[in-house]
């Protein structure tokens, strides 16, 4: 099928298979239910599904792959908008923004089979160790009940299951014991000018780990340079969770797209009995699980919990602490860029190759961790720009010349401290397409991660200045935007009152039930989470699996 | 700069119909046999009712020779190459197919001829009559955005997201097209 609206009809279309409509009813006597088909939940099923009766309900449809380029040319095309390119928005993703700043949902997800890793940059750090001490160490935050070490292991395991190309040459990554599976990229030819500028300034660089294959990878193709990485790639070289939801499959599993979950039920004895989802054909259903796995996003699993509220659970299923929907943090973006009166090779491809993690540690009460990125897709894509304009022929041509060629940027993450008035609730009185409340976002930022956006920008424009570019713009404290990453409102403590799992990210309040989410973040660090998400991921595959076992 | 077959193949690449890239091979060479002048009209089509697939193909060329800067040559073989692949029965090659219709009727009563054969500045000023060039491209528009977004901007797109189209601009990897992982660490040539 060709064409970037060709893909409309892909929602009513998928019900319908060469042998009939698509079966979703619960399947009977299954060990375990996993709530949300992205990299979380997909790890977790694919964990248990040889040994165990595995079920994956995910609200999005399951897409099929050959529309992948249709939607690389709605990437492309001025009329569709990003959340466009994977069906996000209308009334199914209805939300309300009520915060200090505004959050944009729909940028920041994807719904159906894959979940967000669709539309992803697939940029995979380590979070460092003190990431996990944050009040010990920097007197801001808190500690997480899990250290590095406990998570090590499952970094590693979480690198060769998502497929990292990456090298050992950076100094301030935390300790690894092996190297990445994958070779890293090489470097542009942009960071061998920004190479230069932040040699003379004293500032290393280094690789960056990259989800996205530089070889090819178990049955994956290499990258092919397609360049629209974000927010798809037709070439399957970038991770996204597809690839284990496969995996879980072929052992067994059964994975029921476009089978949004409503509410949870539970016994008298805190115990998870069922998860009702509803299908297309209006009806509703319960499954039933000895396990449940809620891996829904860090907006859409505090908002389920709300959702599931009891008489036993007034104020939401697993909140005995308070705590759901609390603590919303995201990344906060800082940039700088401009333009060089040199070429500089931009938008080739759409991922960045080097960095700077030489200031992150410096981190305490008054600055906040940060890291720096040396973009190779800084500047217009020519193609985008041919396609907005009032021009053609020769004169578009010389318009094109003229606005692509030399831009250089730099961005970077700064952490935003946890706070509990920074939130995810239910709105009073708005509803999705199926009558439940939407989330309601909340969403502030501290002054100590504004300073650091500061700090962030000040080397940037001194590393800039140094390649004698021309500063043509600032994302600073009043620019800035969220990087997409929903993390810390399902957070995670030893103690019932003070979080809503433990440190195996279990519900305090149900004996049956795990989060697997960047939701369980006591504190957020400044690494891109999905990685994390993905080694806390297979650890709750394994705690469930020893539960279970127990269990029978 | 001439274009390629290989300009039309990852064109086609790009934008999702790799099928038609096979069939478009066999195509140019029944073309060349019949040499260049036999896509000047399609006698099978008379301006009513929708145009079959040859029409479509002599008028999306000549639009192309409007919207394509003077520097590329090879516009024709690209261009049916190209539409080889994209027509392709899809509800996308349906809406090229009722865009080019508009154009061609719009040329018909405005300028008493086919587009193919306009005199290129009455090419040009017929897209801007229809509002083409200030429209923004939708497929659900008006017919000055959907004459943007199936014709105008469908050759545009499939111009810069080849490799030839791209090294007008100076990127000769350009987004869309598969120009391998190398090209991005390269120095400028
Ligand atoms: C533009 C963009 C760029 C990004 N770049 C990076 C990056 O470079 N590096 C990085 O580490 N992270 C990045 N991220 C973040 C990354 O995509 C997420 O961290 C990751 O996908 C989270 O995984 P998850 O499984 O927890 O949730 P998701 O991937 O969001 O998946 C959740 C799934 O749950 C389903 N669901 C939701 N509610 C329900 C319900 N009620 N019932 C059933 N199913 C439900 C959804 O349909 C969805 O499929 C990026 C995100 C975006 C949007
Ligand atoms: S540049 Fe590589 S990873 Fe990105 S979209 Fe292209 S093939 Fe995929």
């Amino acid at each position: 099928m060709s064409g970037a609206e060709s893909v409309d009809g892909e929602r009513s279309a998928a019900d319908v298979d060469a042998g009939g409509a698509v079966d979703r009813s619960p399947v009977p006597d299954a060990d375990v239910c996993v709530v949300g088909a992205g990299p979380a939940g997909a790890l977790v099923a694919d964990r248990l599904a040889s040994d165990r009766d595995v079920v994956v309900l995910d609200a999005g449809p399951r897409f099929d792959p050959n529309n992948r380029l249709a939607r690389q040319e709605r990437a492309i095309r001025p009329s569709y908008d990003r959340p466009d390119v994977w069906g996000v928005g209308g009334a199914r993703d209805a939300h309300e923004n009520a915060g200090d700043r505004s959050y944009p949902l729909n940028h920041a997800r994807v719904k159906g089979v894959g979940g967000s890793t669709l539309h992803w940059q697939g940029m995979v750090m380590r979070l460092h160790e003190d990431d996990f001490d944050s009040a010990s160490e920097r007197g801001v935050g808190a500690d997480w009940p899990v250290d590095y070490a406990d998570l090590r292991p499952y970094y590693a395991e979480a690198e060769r299951e998502l497929g990292v190309a990456g090298a050992s040459d950076n100094p301030y990554a935390p300790p690894r014991e092996e190297p990445h599976p994958m070779p890293p990229f090489e470097p542009s030819y942009s960071d061998s000018l920004f190479a230069e500028a932040c040699e003379s300034l004293g500032i290393d660089m280094h690789s960056v780990p990259n989800a996205r294959n530089s070889e090819p990878y178990e049955g994956r193709s290499p990258c092919v340079g397609y360049g629209t990485c974000q927010p798809v790639c037709p070439s399957g070289a970038k991770y996204d969770a597809t690839v284990h939801v496969e995996r879980a499959e072929e052992k067994g599993a059964t994975v029921i797209d476009r089978a949004p979950v409503e509410r949870l039920e539970h016994d008298g004895d805190d115990r998870m009995t069922a998860a009702v989802y509803a299908t297309p054909d209006g009806e509703r259903h319960r499954q039933e699980a000895e396990a449940f796995v809620v891996a829904a996003g860090g907006v859409e699993t505090p908002r389920l919990l709300l959702l599931s509220a009891s008489d036993r659970y007034p104020d939401g299923l697993a909140n005995g602490s308070g705590h759901v929907g609390e603590f919303f943090m995201d990344h906060l973006f800082a940039g700088a860029g401009g333009t060089l009166d040199e070429e500089t090779r931009q938008n080739h491809v759409g991922f960045y190759t080097s960095a700077c993690d030489q200031f992150y540690d410096e981190a305490d009460e008054e600055q906040a961790p940060f890291k720096l990125e040396f973009f190779n897709y800084a500047g217009p894509s020519p193609v985008e720009m041919a396609l907005a304009g009032d021009d053609w022929g020769d004169a578009l041509v010389d318009r094109l010349r003229d606005g692509y060629g030399n831009h250089v940027a730099m961005g970077g993450l700064v952490e935003q401290l946890p706070d509990a008035d920074s939130r995810v609730t239910l709105a009073d009185d708005r509803t999705d397409d199926r009558g439940n409340p939407v989330p309601r976002i909340e969403w502030s930022v501290d002054d100590r991660a504004l300073d650091t956006i500061e700090r962030a920008n000040e080397i940037q424009v001194a590393i800039l200045e140094e390649l004698g570019a021309d500063v043509e713009w600032i994302a600073g404290p009043d620019a800035t935007g969220p990087a997409y990453h929903h993390m810390g409102t399902t957070r995670m403590s030893d103690d019932p009152g003070a979080g809503v799992v433990d440190a195996d990210c279990r519900t305090h309040d149900l004996t049956n039930c795990w989060i697997a989410s960047s939701s369980v973040f006591p504190t957020s660090g400044a690494m891109n989470p999905t990685l994390t998400i993905a080694a806390l991921a297979l650890r709750v595959g394994d705690d469930v699996a020893d539960w279970l076992g127990d269990d029978s | 700069m001439e274009l390629t077959r290989r300009d039309a193949a990852a064109a086609l690449a790009a934008i999702g119909a790799t099928g038609g890239v096979a069939l478009g091979v066999r195509r140019t060479a029944d073309r060349r046999g019949g040499g260049p002048g036999g896509e000047q009209a399609d006698p099978a089509w008379d301006g009513e009712g929708l145009p079959g697939d040859e029409a479509v193909r002599t008028a999306m060329t000549a639009v192309a020779e409007a919207v394509y800067p003077g520097a590329v040559s090879g516009v024709d073989a690209f261009v049916g190459a190209f539409l080889d692949g994209r027509l392709d029965g899809s509800p996308h090659c349906e809406g090229i197919r009722a865009a080019v219709a508009e154009v061609e009727s719009a040329a018909r009563s405005w300028y008493d001829a086919p587009v193919a054969d306009l005199p290129p500045a009455d090419r040009d000023e017929l897209l801007r009559e229809l509002g083409a060039d200030t429209a923004e491209e939708d497929p659900d528009g008006t017919t000055a955005e959907r004459v943007r977004y199936y014709v105008v901007n469908e050759l545009l797109l499939a111009l810069y997201s080849s490799p030839t189209g791209g090294e007008l601009v100076g990127i000769e990897n350009p987004q869309g097209h598969a120009g391998g992982a190398e090209s991005y660490q390269r120095g400028p040539r």
